[in-house]
């Protein structure tokens, strides 16, 4: 079991394990995402109150919860990078970082979708979507931090500390913002929470959040072979897989 | 007190500067990083400062890991790097006020002597700004003096000097070494010592 | 090192600092003209009206010192980094997130107490109660040392960089968003005459997170930015 975890460290051997599961890993995706979404806009009844616009919850949230969860993912294998200086801790974290961030995007125009028909706005300051809306730029701080530093290892570190940084905000800045909401409440209440009732609504709602968290396996994994392949160019088995040498 | 490389790897931008380099310093001893600009010198420097992390192997400093030493280390070494370090709008005697706090201070020797053994006695109380570069130069190497590090860490300490400065300092390198006291360093210039004690290394082969 | 050399080179920094700035007087002037004139601009954007003035003038105020504060950041490491004494830090025989606190101490003192002195003047400008205006000077005094102390993180992380200034504000600006909230509303509070003991009490609450954690955060970014 150790050996396996040991092997998994070496960036070699996770760019072969990684590519073998990558496919299976898509196919069950798949799965889960087509019976989700089959569940969610046929099956499931239309909301006595938002009517069938709701149904974009079905994927409104997952996103929003994968948004969070990636974001502790990163900011924990940033960690593990940072302290014990596992080439493929810091990896993983560097690339959930778009994943995340396209996430964040995707709850914030499918909150304002959701809205619109609702509100008649295109944007409402939403205790929720305003969090996402600051989670969103705290990925794309940690995107453009990675950017910006020349040498990979030390951009790795530094992204590291600042998504530590942040994941000890978020908690933080989530309760100050709700706080805000409920002070400086709009004409409308808004109801982005799941509708807790109908067993018919979770259902779905549940297959998509599972969907989604096997959508960011398979493109984390992705990411990271590219990323492997790219620090680790001038490795024996990197130019020998490329087909020549150089 | 012995400092040890052992099996050092150095990448910069994808090359390998050096690889498989090991070496020991004993007191009295000085290491010479000698090499073609761009050849890992300063890199080398900077990973014995504890600066900059290895990309291969370790250096221990009396068998412990100079990474997981952390202050304890930096109280044994003293470092003059490239830029002075020193502040250009304090004196002479507040800017070496500053580096003895630092460090392990050296209660032997009060700030005015260190600054005359740097032959910078009378310009105590100048505000750096005004002194030449050679002057400046003198007053970074004079934090050598003010604390009881044992390691010497020099990256081209006798850039800016003329040769009554470079004479000034090689007497400062003669007496720590005397005192069982280290010196890495890397120098364009030929070092004057006595040439028994010096550990060359030259990293562009 | 003993605890006793430790606080006396946090001392000898905190004081080299504040005499470093206090022979460059005039740099000091500029993040409270920034301060200043951001208030002075919103009622030429928005308005004279006193009673809208002085129902967002606590947000005004507050958003013109977050931005002050944020102007001012760049000098906490700036000039040692330059000039290489950043280095000597890392080389000291004394833990980092002491000298790094005491560093962030003295930016603190020079760059964000001089904006609770210039408060009430800006009180005055946008037609704040009395309360409201001490409430605005207890929620700086608690607010602006937190967003020193985080902002120093920031800074410590883009300190090496070419366009490091850039992105400082993208990395800082969300982690400022709690103090903002707080201190804000505290104000707005107080000028409707209710109790602020609850704002006080997280003001506080964050003052203590950030004192305790964002010295070490911001010793192992200086320590990343420079390897």
């Amino acid at each position: 079991m150790w050996r396996f975890f040991h092997k998994m460290g070496s960036p070699k051997h996770f760019y072969r394990i990684a590519g073998a599961w990558i496919p299976w890993l898509t196919m069950i995706c798949a799965g889960f995402m087509l019976v989700g979404l089959y569940q969610g806009l046929w099956v499931a009844p239309a909301d006595y109150q938002q009517g069938e616009s709701y149904r974009i919850m079905f994927v409104h949230v997952p996103a929003a919860w994968m948004s969070l969860f990636i974001y502790v993912v990163m900011a924990g294998a940033g960690a593990i990078g940072l302290i014990w200086h596992m080439k493929l801790a810091e990896v993983i974290a560097i690339s959930s970082a778009h994943i995340g961030a396209s996430f964040t995007f995707l709850a914030l125009v499918t909150g304002s979708i959701w809205g619109k028909p609702m509100w008649g706005t295109w944007w409402v300051w939403d205790a929720r979507l305003t969090s996402e809306l600051i989670l969103l730029f705290l990925y794309l701080g940690v995107i453009a931090l990675h950017n910006a530093v020349e040498d990979k290892r030390t951009a790795a570190r530094a992204t590291s500390i600042l998504a530590i940084v942040g994941v000890v905000n978020i908690p933080i800045i989530h309760y100050s913002v709700e706080w805000w909401n409920t002070l400086h409440q709009g004409p409308t209440v808004t109801k982005f929470d799941a509708p807790s009732i109908d067993v018919r609504m979770l259902i779905p709602l549940l297959l998509m959040a599972v969907a989604f968290k096997l959508f960011y396996a398979v493109v984390v994994l992705m990411r990271a072979r590219c990323e492997i392949l790219q620090r680790e160019r001038n490795t024996q088995w990197v130019r020998q897989l490329a087909g020549g040498s150089y | 007190m012995n400092l040890e490389a052992h099996d050092l790897m150095c990448v910069r931008d994808d090359r390998i500067l050096f690889e498989h380099l090991s070496f020991h310093v004993e007191p009295g001893q000085v290491l010479l990083l000698e090499g073609r600009n761009g050849s890992g010198k300063t890199s080398l420097l900077r990973t014995l400062c504890a600066i900059r992390l290895p990309d291969a192997g370790k250096i221990t400093w009396d068998g412990e890991d100079i990474f997981k030493l952390g202050p304890e280390y930096h109280a044994h070494t003293a470092y003059v790097g490239h830029k002075d370090g020193v502040k250009l709008d304090l004196t002479a005697i507040e800017n070496l006020t500053m580096a003895k706090g630092m460090g392990d201070p050296n209660d032997d020797i009060s700030i005015v002597d260190a600054l005359a053994q740097v032959d910078l006695y009378g310009f105590e109380d100048v505000p750096t700004r005004n002194l030449s570069a050679g002057q400046q130069r003198r007053l970074a190497l004079a934090r050598l003096l003010v604390t009881r590090a044992k390691l010497w860490i020099l990256d081209e300490p006798f850039t800016s000097l003329d040769t009554h400065g470079i004479g000034v300092v090689e007497m400062l390198f003669a007496n720590h070494l005397a005192n069982d006291g280290m010196i890495a360093v890397t120098s364009h210039h030929s070092v004057n010592l006595d040439t028994t004690a010096i550990l060359r290394i030259n990293l562009s082969e | 090192m003993n605890t006793r050399s430790t606080s006396r080179a946090f001392t000898l920094l905190l004081r080299r600092d504040l005499t470093l700035a206090f022979r460059q007087r005039a740099e000091m002037i500029n993040p409270l003209l920034f301060f200043v004139l951001v208030t002075a601009l919103f009622p030429l954007g928005i308005g004279a009206e006193p009673a809208l003035l002085r129902s967002i003038g606590p947000g005004i105020i507050w958003v013109a010192a977050l931005l002050a504060a944020m102007l001012s950041l760049d000098s906490v490491f700036r000039s040692d980094f330059e000039d290489g004494s950043l280095e000597h830090f890392l080389l000291s025989a004394h833990p980092l997130s002491v000298l790094v606190l005491a560093k962030t101490l003295a930016h603190w003192l020079i760059t964000g107490l001089p904006l609770l002195v210039v408060a009430p003047l800006l009180g005055l400008l946008l037609d704040l109660s009395a309360d409201a205006v001490w409430t605005l000077i207890v929620t700086l005094a608690l607010g602006t040392p937190v967003l020193s102390m985080v902002g120093a993180i920031g800074v410590a992380l883009t300190v090496g960089l070419r366009r490091g200034g850039m992105i400082l504000s993208l990395l800082v600006l969300p982690l400022y968003v709690p103090v903002l909230i707080f201190a804000a509303n505290a104000v707005d509070t107080a000028s409707a005459g209710l109790p602020i003991t609850a704002h006080l009490s997280l003001l506080t609450a964050l003052l203590a997170l950030a004192c305790s954690l964002s010295p070490v955060a911001t010793a192992a970014a200086l320590k990343i930015s420079l390897s």
